[in-house]
């Protein structure tokens, strides 16, 4: 007990020791008229078990900052695919999507190929980073939200 | 009489070229931006701004008049061509009309019509003499292509004996069973190669020809080419290829994430006709100068085997800077090192990351005949903005289509919100 104690103090410690750090990048790079767009809960997503699965399997087309590539692939920031309808979202993301959407005003017309393949866990924590990171806010989704999709 | 007809020749030339000036806008009251519209350009080229804005476009031809056109990719005010026109001699487009019920890529004034590449048909448009805007009657050229939801894109090019060539890009990375999943194995022999994955060959002239039926493949193992040109010089088609995405993500115990956004490399083909550049069993490693056997295939990044008798490319380009079109120069306002060389508009990359994106810019390859006579360069940057591009949203502007004016001019269009610029030489 103690020593989880200790942990989480050495963490919270490290945690805002890195987010400390960010902050002057940032103040050193930022020009007057820019603004931070980074949200506090997403300079702790850096460490959240969703980031590496993202890197692994989503980075390549979506982006590091999930805005996407125009024409091609959607952004996943700031939009209400991410941001809303929950069981949509698993579902995108178990089965793949294709055809005519519009994200953000845009139009898209490709294809997301299926990730049936990855665990439940590994759904819940990627779709939970995607949506509290990028200046995303939203609730985490659970490994029992993904399995109740799944099981359909 | 050889004199005799001498005589006439350049009398009817000058008529020509007078005529040209009468209608065109001469060069000399073109005067360029003072900030060359944002572009770098090497010394004595400089740059002005068409028109700022005119939706996603895709490729861009320009009239013998100095009327422009340009293909979008999404519908804007629902048409999907834009017409340009400029009436008061500056080089701006004043004049900016919307038509054409198709959206799509490929573009081409020939023979009295504007030819159209649809995403699954091409279609063309009669032009009307002094009338900026074309009929709105089209007429369907070719049809039964694939409906595609990546490389659909369908840009045509023509010879001078009455041929249509039509790029049909491969719907699909490499021919994975699985499509862009770790793991699944690409199909061998890859069907996708019987209806596209190659360019294939029609009649400019004959109505609704059917892909399968009536065109002939011309040649195969081309992933995607947005980036054609017939060169008229040499009488031969080229292409710039869209290498396969992807290497570490599917296979990060062969390729770490650097190699993996360099290679493989785009591919400058010469393509003659029953050529197979090797998709998807193969892909060009440019510091190997070798076709290498994909992953997909049993390849470990070095290995040949059947890639050893692929046709290789007359040049090779960083990997995913996406060539998105390719003009060979015929002008006489740039210096003679231009004359007959390859301009070649990169979209610049998306897959590249976590690695910089990179190559928002137009290139020159110079050519003596048929094959480049020296290395690439970067003719005009600058389109994407300043600093490290890290996603491609940041990137302002991305080079897509390239036109050569009746003046000699040359003129690039953006896909981001549109904006041509016009480069000139003094």
């Amino acid at each position: 007990m103690k020593f989880n104690v200790i942990l989480s103090t050495l963490l919270i410690i490290l945690l805002s020791a890195c987010g400390g750090q960010e902050k002057n990048e940032d103040e050193q790079q930022q020009s007057p008229n820019q603004t931070q767009t980074d949200s506090p809960k997403s300079a702790t997503m850096a460490n959240h078990p969703g980031k590496k699965v993202y890197d692994a399997v989503c980075l390549a087309c979506h982006m590091a900052d999930g805005s996407g590539v125009p024409g091609m692939f959607p952004p996943l920031a700031q939009t209400d695919w991410v941001l809303e309808d929950k069981e949509r979202l698993i579902h995108i993301t178990l089965e793949g999507l294709s055809g005519k959407i519009v994200v953000n005003g845009e139009e898209y017309n490709s294809i997301m190929p299926p990730n049936s393949h990855l665990s439940d866990k590994q759904i819940a924590d990627v779709l939970t980073y995607i949506r509290q990171s990028f200046g995303n806010d939203a609730s985490e989704i659970t490994i029992e939200e993904v399995q109740k999709v799944r099981n359909r | 009489m050889v004199n005799i007809m001498k005589l006439i020749s350049v009398l009817l030339l000058s008529v020509v070229v007078f005529s040209c000036n009468q209608n065109g806008k001469a060069p000399s009251e073109i005067i360029a931006d003072s900030d060359n519209g944002g572009l770098t350009l090497p010394e004595g080229f400089s740059a002005l701004i068409v028109v700022d804005e005119i939706g996603h476009g895709r490729h861009i031809v320009v009239n013998d008049n100095g009327d422009i056109y340009v293909s979008l990719r999404n519908h804007s005010q629902n048409k999907g061509i834009v017409c340009l026109r400029d009436t008061t001699g500056d080089g701006k487009a004043d004049v900016v009309e919307y038509t054409g019920e198709h959206t799509g890529t490929g573009i081409k004034l020939h023979k009295g019509y504007l030819y159209f590449g649809a995403d699954s048909a091409i279609v063309r448009y009669p032009m009307q003499e002094g009338n900026l805007l074309p009929g709105s009657q089209w007429e369907l050229i070719a049809r039964g292509f694939p409906q595609e939801r990546q490389h659909e894109a369908k840009p045509m090019e023509f010879d001078d004996q009455g041929n249509m060539y039509v790029t049909v890009g491969a719907p699909s990375n490499a021919c994975m069973a699985q499509m862009r999943t770790k793991g699944s194995p690409g199909m061998d022999p890859c069907p996708i190669l019987e209806y596209a994955g190659g360019i294939w060959k029609f009649r400019e002239d004959v109505l609704n020809q059917e892909q399968l039926t009536d065109g002939v493949r011309y040649a195969t193992g081309i992933r995607h080419a947005v980036a054609n040109c017939w060169n008229s010089e040499v009488n031969e088609l080229y292409v710039v290829q869209h290498g396969r995405d992807q290497l570490h993500q599917f296979f990060p115990e062969i390729y770490d994430s650097k190699q993996s956004a360099e290679l493989p490399a785009e591919e400058f083909f010469l393509v003659t006709e029953g050529s197979d550049f090797g998709w998807p069993y193969c892909y060009y490693d440019p510091l190997q100068a070798k076709k290498v056997l994909a992953p997909e295939y049993g390849g470990d990044s070095e290995i040949q085997e059947r890639c050893e008798n692929k046709t290789d490319p007359v040049m090779a380009f960083p990997g995913h800077i996406a060539p998105n079109d390719l003009l060979f120069y015929t002008g006489n306002m740039f210096p003679e090192r231009y004359r007959n060389g390859a301009f070649i508009a990169f979209h610049g990359s998306w897959n590249r990351a976590p690695e910089p994106q990179s190559g928002y810019f137009v290139v020159f390859v110079p050519f003596e005949g048929a094959y480049p006579s020296g290395d690439w360069e970067v003719f005009a940057d600058g389109f994407a903005g300043e600093g490290i591009i890290n996603s491609t949203r940041d990137a302002e502007f991305r080079p897509c289509g390239l036109a050569q004016g009746p003046d000699g001019s040359l003129y690039v269009v953006d896909s981001n919100k549109g904006k041509i610029w016009r480069i000139i030489y003094s």
